[in-house]
Parts: structure tokens; sequence; C-alpha cells
């Protein structure tokens, strides 16, 4: 990596560490990589429990600080769970990383740590991961009774359900979301930068290029058929501006009719009495 | 009664004792917000808690991703409502680290300043609180004095007393005047040790204070590290970690201050720990003060923070990119970083995935209150009823922050 500038926290050196921890791990591991200052290693799903046992009781990554779930959803296996470890002995941090998708469950840890048994809650809560073993896989965050997992991409941001205290029947009522405006995303990417959709006015851009290059060597070669050569090659003078022939005659608008009268106000209609009228006292 | 649970006991001669199952909270003053927490007693000893968090969830983490950097910043304010600038600290880190942007020294130094201001903040909250929650009303009262000055401080800095979004990637928001400085300076050396003092001569050795906690919620090394604790609940259980020291961010480094440790790993220690730590905060202040430089207090880097408001009357340059970050803000390099600083309350982690965009990808926010409370089952297991408050008041949990 470029020379680091940045004030974030600096732990132990990288050095070797990725290298070392990989050889351990072996087979297990599908991917590594080294980026930003951070390591990051991808296991096999069915051997988490493993890797993390091995990189905790011989690399001494004594502590589970979180575990994240993240949502790619055009990948076969669209979800990713982190787990991030801390060494407090070595001073170092690493990331482990599983993919897994809807329906194939992903082995607990909560055998290593009790903690992931909150943190795994909260996975399955958010994405919808399951975790194999984790005996209490309750919702945690969401509502009682909540329908989906939210942090999915194709989750709306406005959920489907809200709630209200209705004054009529004494409760909080769920009821659809309704939206008096349509949540307004704006889209930053710029054409320049690989916006994947046609501009507006930008789908001829794309049509082939010709084989010879167009040149025009005389006015009357116009690139628009014979009957427009023609035309181009007669000399035309320029005139004056186009005033001449242009006598038009404008009348005025008719005239709208008149507004028809009111009719009388029937009832007992009177005048509002003017603000300095003093009013009776009774 | 759905609740009761029948059983034969083995001491009372087959007759039916029951164990009873009550609710605590969702709305109770020593919840610390809105906490449930499901309670098995026998008698009044507790057999379990199973808490139910989630009750202030708003989708923090999905609102993040539709919105530009910048534009999220505001939502690590409103986590932990007791301690803005220090959950802005981790994203703002976390942002540089992926940009990989030099931070000027003054604004270094201003956001250790501003960050152990609000640690004592946070710290004069908590202990309040917690003294409180065991049964006195003066020292809370006291030490709220000392919050409103910190609250002062931040609005003084940057407009807004809790709220401040004042850290920015690339340094902070604006500069700070001298006589703020000056008076931070006066505070810490006067006001701050004098009150405080006052209000915990009062606790500290107080008799009934000390066995409302000590030896309440005794955990092991062992168990701090398997439970993911972190700040002063891994430093009470005589653990030395800090990642002000152990992995230092900006200018912790040039920092000459110590770490608090508990020898009993109980609800005192804690509390202790807290205390001192206030102490080791105004240090670190002090040396801010004596030690700030003058220079620029946002990187200028013009793709990142926006020009002076004078440059851009004059230059065309300038008002395209003050346009350009305002709207659209700026592009981070796809990757993954997960940053994590020492909050008051323990170790706050943004694990940011950028996509490359001008959106965070995902942005996952690790609490501090969520592994904690998530001991509070085998915390008080035995305990007695009580004593669930004191534990509690101990964690330092806000709500805002764990249920995200």
């Amino acid at each position: 990596m470029a020379k680091v500038l940045h004030s974030a926290p600096r732990f132990a050196s990288n050095e070797g560490v990725c290298d070392a921890l990989c050889g351990a791990l072996g087979s297990i591991v599908v991917e590594s990589n080294e980026e930003f200052g951070e390591i990051v290693i991808t296991v096999k799903r069915e051997s988490i429990e493993d890797a993390l046992r091995l990189l905790r009781d011989e690399h001494s990554y004594q502590q589970l600080m979180e575990i994240a779930g993240a949502d790619y959803p055009s990948r076969p296996e669209r979800f990713e769970v982190v787990y991030m470890l801390l060494s407090l002995t070595k001073n170092h941090r690493i990331m482990v990383k599983v993919s897994t998708d809807e329906a194939t469950p992903v082995p607990t840890v909560t055998t290593l740590w009790p903690v992931a048994g909150w943190l795994e809650r909260e996975v399955f809560d958010m994405y919808g991961v399951m975790f194999d073993g984790n005996t209490d896989l309750r919702r945690i965050l969401t509502d009682y009774g909540f329908e989906g997992h939210p942090f999915r991409k194709d989750f709306p941001l406005t959920g489907y359900t809200e709630l209200r205290y209705s004054e009529e029947e004494k409760r909080v009522v769920y009821e659809p979301v309704e939206l008096a405006q349509d949540f307004r995303s704006f889209d930053f990417t710029s054409p320049w930068e690989g916006a994947d959709y046609v501009l507006p006015g930008d789908e001829k851009a794309d049509t082939p290029p010709v084989d010879e290059p167009k040149t025009t060597e005389s006015p009357k070669q116009t690139g628009a058929g014979a009957k427009t050569d023609d035309k181009a090659d007669d000399k035309v003078s320029a005139g004056a501006p186009a005033e001449e022939g242009t006598d038009i005659d404008t009348e005025a608008p008719e005239a709208t009719e008149d507004q028809p009268d009111r009719e009388p106000s029937k009832g007992d209609v009177h005048d509002t009495k003017g603000a300095t009228e003093p009013e009776d006292k009774e | 009664m759905s609740g009761l649970i029948y059983e034969q006991s083995p001491t009372t001669d087959g007759e039916e004792i029951s164990n009873y199952t009550i609710n605590f909270g969702p709305q109770h003053p020593a919840a610390h917000g809105v906490l449930r927490m499901v309670m098995e007693l026998d008698g009044e000893i507790i057999e379990r808690i199973d808490p139910h968090v989630g009750l202030l969830h708003r989708g923090t983490e999905k609102l993040i991703e539709y919105k530009t950097y910048l534009q999220a910043l505001p939502y690590f304010d409103r986590l932990d409502y007791c301690s803005p600038l220090a959950q802005e600290y981790s994203y703002v880190l976390a942002i540089e680290k992926l940009l990989n942007v030099e931070v000027p020294e003054r604004a270094q130094y201003l956001r250790v300043l501003f960050a152990e201001l609000t640690r004592i903040c946070n710290h004069m909250l908590n202990i309040g609180a917690h003294v409180m929650d065991v049964g006195a009303m003066t020292p809370n009262l006291w030490v709220f004095e000392l919050r409103e000055d910190c609250l002062n401080f931040f609005e003084r800095a940057s407009g807004a007393r809790m709220h401040s979004a004042w850290f920015r990637p690339g340094g902070v928001h604006q500069d700070v005047p001298l006589k703020l400085l000056t008076d931070i300076g006066d505070w810490v050396d006067t006001r701050l040790p004098e009150l405080f003092g006052d209000a915990m001569s009062l606790v500290q050795d107080n008799r009934i204070f000390k066995q409302r906690n000590v030896d309440i919620a005794v955990v092991s090394k062992e168990d701090a590290i398997k439970w993911g604790f972190s700040g002063p609940m891994i430093r009470a259980a005589g653990i030395p970690w800090d990642l002000r020291k152990s992995q230092p961010y900006d200018v912790y480094d040039r920092m000459d201050f110590e770490i608090p440790v508990g020898t009993n790993s109980d609800c005192y220690d804690r509390f202790m720990v807290r205390c001192e730590e206030v102490y080791q905060s105004a240090r670190i202040i002090k040396q801010c003060l004596a030690e700030m430089p003058e220079g620029p207090i946002a990187s200028d880097d013009r793709k990142v923070s926006p020009p002076k408001r004078a440059e851009m009357k004059q230059s065309m340059e300038a008002l395209i990119h003050h346009f350009k970050l305002y709207t659209e803000g700026f592009h981070v390099p796809a990757g993954e970083v997960y940053v994590a600083t020492e909050s008051p309350k323990g170790e706050f982690g943004v694990y940011l995935v950028s996509d490359g965009s001008n959106k965070p990808y995902r942005c996952k926010i690790r609490p501090t209150a969520f592994s904690h409370l998530q001991a509070m089952d085998f915390m008080s297991k035995g305990h007695m009823l009580p004593d669930a408050t004191a534990i509690l008041g101990a964690i330092d949990v806000v709500f805002g922050e764990c249920d995200r």
C-alpha cells in the first residue's frame, strides 16, 4: 500500500501475518487479501468454527468483537458474514468472512464465544442468515411479530408497515405504509465514470462508425440525397432577414363576454360590522 | 397467572413454591432508556434475565446506506447521545482510512481534545445516574453541572449542545476561538476537580454505596474476554486494555496518561475506573491545550473537505468544489475497513464497506452496550433484584447506541 497518511488506529504490523495465518488455516482458506491495512480472510462456510477456534487458540485472537452481515444480491451466495477478531496480546485485528445464501445455515460460533449469541441473532434478524447450532435464534432488534429482514438490499427503506396510536380503538394499530411523496433517491453516477444507462439524446452515439470517412468538398455535397444536393447547388444570395412577406393580418382578439350579474344571496345575510364600529354590549 | 412456573421443591417437602417472572421496564427510570428485561425470580433472587432490546431500533445502518458519506455523519451523534463526538470519531477515521487522507495536526489535537471532553461529559452522566440508581440524589445534581459546562463548550465549538456533528473526514468543521480554549483550560484546572472531587467525596467511601456495589457482578478476566467486554468493563476486570494506548489514533500516542484498572471486577471497580478516567481525560485535555499548534483545521484535499467560505467568493474552482461536495459528496475507493476507537463506553467500531460510490454500501456499527448487555444474564444470576439496577448502571448502557 502507498504511504499511510491517515491517522486511524494503528495496531501491530500486518507484515507476514496474512501469509502465516493462511498457511496455518491451510485448505480452509478460500481467499485472502490485504487492503487498506486490513487483513480479510475468506474461509469455507462449513469450517468457520474450526477456523476461528484455530485462530483463537493457536494464534491468540482472543476476542470476537463483532459479527457483521452484508448483502450482495448479485452474487450466487448473496450474504457475507464477517467476524472481527481482536488479539489483546498481539494487539492485532483481522476479519474472517464466510458467504452464504438464504437457505444455507452457517455453523454457529457460540461454542467458542458466548458473545456470538446476540451477534448472530442480529445478523439473523437483519439478513435472515441462519446459524446452525445457535439455540436461541430469535429476532432481536425488530419489533415483536416483525416480518422480513430489513437490511437486505431488496427491502425498501420505508418498510411495509407503519404504526400509530388509534384514538378510536385505544391501541396502537399497524397499517401499510402510505407515503405522501415517493422517497427520492438521486443518481450521482457520472456519465463519464461508467453510468450503465443511455442518457436521453445519446441513443445515436452507439451507431457503428462508417467505413469511409465523410468529406465535404463542395456545398452541393450535403449528404441528404440528390434532391437536396441540387437545391444546395443553386446559388442563393444571403437575403435580408425575412421581414417582407410577413404582413399577416393580426386582429385584436375578441372581447370576452361580460360577466353575468350575481344572483342576490338568499337567506339571512348581512354585512359584517366594520372593525371600528363598537359592538353593542348587552 | 401465565408467569407462574410450579415445580416440586426439594427442601419444602413437596410443598409448591413458584418462580415468578416480572417485567423490568420498558419504562423504568433505572433502565436507562427503553430496556425491557424479563426476569425470572426466586423470591428476590434473580434466576434468569432475558433482556429485550431493540425498542429504539431506528435502522440507522440502513438509513446510512441511502445517504452520502457526509450526510450520514449526524446519525452518529444520535447513536450514543451521551457521547456524540466519540461516535463520530470512529466514522470519520474509517472514511479517512479508506481515502488515505492526511489530517492537519491542529485538527488532530482538536479532535482528541473534544473526544476527551466528551468522555468527561459521558462519565458525568453515567456516574451520576449510577449513583442515583443506588439511592443517592445529590452527587447526580452536582456532576450534572459539569456536564452542562461540557455541553456549553460543545455549543461554543460547533453551535449545537448535544448533536454537534463537528468532526469531518479530513479534520473538523470549524476552528475554535482562542477564548474557548482558555476557558476549557480554566475549567479543567479549577471547576472540574473541585466540583467533581466534592461530589465523589460523598460517594466513593460511602458505606451505603459500597454495600450496594462491592462484590456485585464479579466477572473474571476470562469471562470478560469471552463476552466481548471493552472499555471500563474490561479494565475493571484487571485487563489494562485501552485502544487509545494500544492502538493510538490521531495524536493519542503523544499524550501522557495512565489507564486505571480494577482489582475486584465488580460494580464498584467499574465505577472507580470511570472516576479515575475523568482525571486522566483532564490530563489529556491539558496536554492538548499546551501543545495545540496553529494551522489549518481540515485537510486541504479539495476532493474531500470543502473550501473556506471567503475563498468561494473569489475562486470559481472553490465554488465548484463546494457545490460538488454538498450535492454529490465525495467518492470513496472501493474496499472495506473496520475501525474501532475507545469511546467512553468501550470499543465503538465502524465496519465500512464502500463500492466506490458516494454512499456507503454497508456501514455496520459495533455498539459497546450490545455485548455488555448480553452478559447481563450471567452477571446478575444469583443476585438480588435491586442489584440489577446497580449492574445496569455500571454497564453504562445507552439505548440509542445499543439498538441503533
